[in-house]
């Protein structure tokens, strides 16, 4: 593959400020391959959306250049960029059907009636809603109006589409059901997805690649295995899945790997060297709650033990918050295997493998 | 499979007919929620509904004359006019005694009416009252009560006077109506435009509807971007605008109309200016008062809020993101305005139009005070005749042509936009 059909969408160098004293946005670097679905995570505020309002062409970069296909678009008004777009309450127009609504961006470029009337319906089979083009926007269900803007998002076959988080609006059900269904449309139609959302499994779910933005600087972007499993520092590892921390400095680099001492003397962990460098340095290990051992041992030494504070029982698994070298939130997910007895106030033995251990930035 | 719908009806788990039982238990709120709106209802009872009924009953009616000289008008009927030039002798006996007997305080009431069918009328008949009631006095019964008439005064044998009695015999009379039209009976009953000096309400009516469009349509074309700015801007500066909208709303409508007259007179604000950037000669200076442009932009001017708020009400709640969807979508802004925006704003268009309209169509005190002779309004003669002639039957009829033609657009609103469409807030 060569460099250009590589990055079909290209973020290069962008500053964002809206009052020239904040920066919104800073520096962003962005590859986006074509076909790919690449979703923008981070808390609200980070710039997630302003890049995507930068990129839909509402907003204008202050430093930098946007590259759709090559070619810079900062100076092609919205109108002409041809990029579908899914908003987040959906921004259906309420004076117009469904099946109007579809047509409109089809009308503005003058295709003929009857093609019109192919692609609407083409489009509204797509989604599943076939015999809903009389329908008002208002006749609809919320998961129906979601479809409704996917499919207006897709009809007039744009070069991308962006989506700002399209199912927020939705509750915690049909939001999945979407999920799977706009990840099978991206697989079936293979069109490039930019994705916006604050919810993590929302984006582990749907995405090819995640950029994790937080105070508008992109984190970390990787698959989202890796984005799970080695996330590159401690507000990656944080926002990400659950997280174990424990805060201590380092006292020893051996090639890759680590040896931390915990704050309040509570001993030394081997861990994986990630974004620390000298010893006398102040870390934060993260350890993922499945990644903990009970009652075994390992031989890298990373034997602790922890008091339970509370357990809750999820019926697959048992969730246990200990009291763990003085961090009481330390959380342990325990396989419901029927072997575990233990109550509240227990001592248990912990263990886990120095891969296992991330030492990140504090 | 087969479904089977029971027609029982319907009982509690006590064995009370369910509808009974709801009514009985929704009984105790309907009745709270009734006292609570009586007071406001009884309100607008007396203070509402019943003038205009009154007002409207007094547009037709014609009882006071009738009370006066029953006699005479019973015997009028019988009149062949295609037979005799003059009434019948009965007509004059009859009104002779009811001149002599009558209540005098209801005679002169009778006679302002008369006066309002054929000038000339008042003085006719007191002169006449007068020679009647020497007649009485010395206790003469006339032979012929026709010939004492007409000696007493020539205008009794002059049919015209008494073809005028037409209108006036009946209880009720549509005659109130056709004036305020310019139109009058003829001696056979039959309605004729008014002579041609008298001839003023069609113009007037007219003129009101000219004006009351044109300021619709001024408020609208300035009011539509001022709404769209106080929606769209942040909530600092709309409020501050707002205030700017809503200061004339608090200030006296004389301060603001008087305002207006320095503004736009010859030797006004406006003229002065014009004449001290050279754009006007001296004696070019441009008469913007007292004529019909005063009171369309006077009214403009006052009405504008009318427009504004409606508009904005509606406007605030169209999300931004439907403009952005637009143009998305490929649509060119002028295009996304126009297919997207603009039809989301009618029921705030019909609202503030419908609402400015009403309003000018009855506007009374700035047509009269910056409208001069041309810019006067029908509200204008309705004052006019309430005040000074005392026509309170014609003033009946210009109010209840006004409800009339208010209603009719209100029915042609609905019909055409639907009343449910309309949103003031």
């Amino acid at each position: 593959m060569n460099d250009i059909s590589q990055s079909f969408v290209k973020f290069e160098k962008i500053d964002k400020s809206y009052d020239g004293e904040v920066l919104v946005v800073k520096n962003l670097n962005l590859d986006i391959a074509k076909g790919e679905f690449v979703t923008m995570l981070g808390p609200s505020g980070s710039g997630k959306t302003t890049t995507l309002m930068m990129l839909a062409g509402f907003e204008t970069p202050t430093n930098g250049e946007i590259f759709l296909d090559t070619k810079p678009i900062s100076k092609i008004p919205p109108y002409e960029r041809e990029i579908g777009m899914v908003f987040q309450n959906y921004a259906l127009f309420p004076h117009m059907t469904v099946a109007e609504n579809l047509s409109f961006p089809l009308e503005v470029r003058k295709i003929s009636k009857p093609d019109i009337k192919e692609k609407v319906q083409k489009a509204l089979d797509m989604v599943e809603l076939g015999n809903f083009g009389t329908r008002f926007p208002a006749q609809l269900s919320g998961g129906q109006q979601q479809r409704v803007a996917l499919a207006r998002a897709l009809v007039f076959e744009p070069r991308l589409v962006l989506m700002d988080e399209p199912l927020g609006a939705l509750d915690k059900n049909l939001r999945e059901q979407m999920q799977y269904e706009i990840k099978h449309i991206h697989d079936r139609i293979g069109i490039t997805v930019v994705y916006v959302t604050h919810d993590q499994s929302e984006a582990l779910t749907m995405s090819n690649r995640i950029a994790v933005f937080n105070d508008g600087v992109v984190q970390q972007l990787s698959t989202p295995d890796i984005l799970y499993e080695k996330p590159e520092n401690s507000f990656v590892a944080k926002f990400i899945g659950e997280n174990n921390t424990l805060n201590g400095v380092v006292r020893e680099v051996n090639g890759s790997s680590c040896t931390v001492e915990l704050d309040g003397g509570f001993g030394m962990v081997k861990a994986l060297k990630i974004n620390v460098n000298e010893v006398g340095e102040k870390t934060q290990l993260s350890i993922r709650p499945e990644r903990v051992s009970i009652d075994k041992t390992t031989s890298d030494s990373n034997n602790f033990s922890g008091k339970i504070e509370e357990l809750i029982y999820l019926g697959d698994h048992i969730r246990a918050r200990l009291d763990v070298c003085g961090n009481n939130e330390f959380i342990v997910k325990v396989p419901n295997e029927g072997s575990f007895n233990h109550k509240e106030g227990d001592e248990l033995k912990l263990s886990w493998n120095s891969e296992d251990v991330r030492a990140l930035d504090l | 499979m087969e479904v089977t719908i029971s027609t029982a009806e319907l009982l509690t788990t006590d064995g009370i007919p369910l509808k009974q039982s709801l009514r009985k238990a929704e009984r105790r709120n309907k009745l709270r929620a009734f006292l609570l709106v009586f007071p406001l209802l009884l309100f607008i009872i007396v203070t509402f509904v019943m003038p205009i009924g009154d007002m409207l009953l007094r547009s037709v009616d014609d009882s006071q004359i009738n009370s006066v000289f029953p006699n005479t008008f019973e015997e009028y009927k019988n009149w062949d006019k295609g037979a005799d030039e003059l009434p019948p002798e009965e007509v004059y006996k009859s009104l002779f005694f009811e001149l002599a007997n009558g209540d005098k305080r209801q005679i002169g009431k009778a006679l302002t009416r008369m006066n309002y069918a054929k000038s000339g009328w008042k003085s006719l008949i007191k002169k006449t009252t007068r020679e009647i009631k020497k007649i009485v006095k010395k206790g003469e019964e006339p032979v012929s009560y026709k010939d004492t008439f007409i000696k007493i005064n020539k205008f009794w044998g002059d049919p015209t006077y008494w073809y005028s009695f037409n209108q006036m015999v009946n209880d009720r009379s549509s005659i109130y109506y056709w004036n305020a039209l310019d139109r009058t009976f003829d001696e056979d009953g039959d309605v004729v435009l008014q002579d041609e000096k008298r001839r003023m309400y069609i113009k007037t009516w007219l003129r009101t509807f000219k004006v009351s469009v044109y300021v619709t349509i001024f408020c609208l074309i300035l009011g539509f971007p001022v709404a769209h700015l106080l929606a769209n801007l942040p909530l600092r500066y709309s409020n501050l605008l707002m205030i700017f909208v809503l200061l004339p709303f608090w200030t006296s409508l004389l301060v603001r109309t008087t305002a207006w007259i320095v503004m736009l007179q010859q030797n006004g604000v406006i003229n002065g200016i014009l004449v001290w950037l050279g754009v006007i000669s001296d004696d070019g200076r441009i008469q913007m008062v007292y004529n019909e442009a005063g009171t369309l932009i006077a009214m403009t001017q006052i009405l504008l809020p009318f427009m504004i708020l409606p508009l904005y009400s509606v406007m605030r709640v169209i999300p931004k993101s439907h403009m952005r969807a637009a143009q998305n979508l490929g649509a060119k802004p002028a295009m996304a305005f126009w297919r997207v925006y603009l039809p989301q704003t009618i029921p705030g268009i019909s609202a503030g139009g419908l609402l400015v309209f009403v309003l000018a169509i009855g506007y009374f005190i700035t047509p009269e005070l910056v409208g001069g002779k041309d810019g006067k309004l029908i509200g204008s003669w309705i004052a006019y005749h309430l005040k000074t002639t005392l026509n309170w039957g014609l003033c009946a009829a210009l109010g209840g042509i006004l409800l009339g033609i208010m209603l009719i657009f209100y029915w042609l609103y609905n019909k055409i936009v639907g009343i449910d469409n309309i949103k003031l807030g």
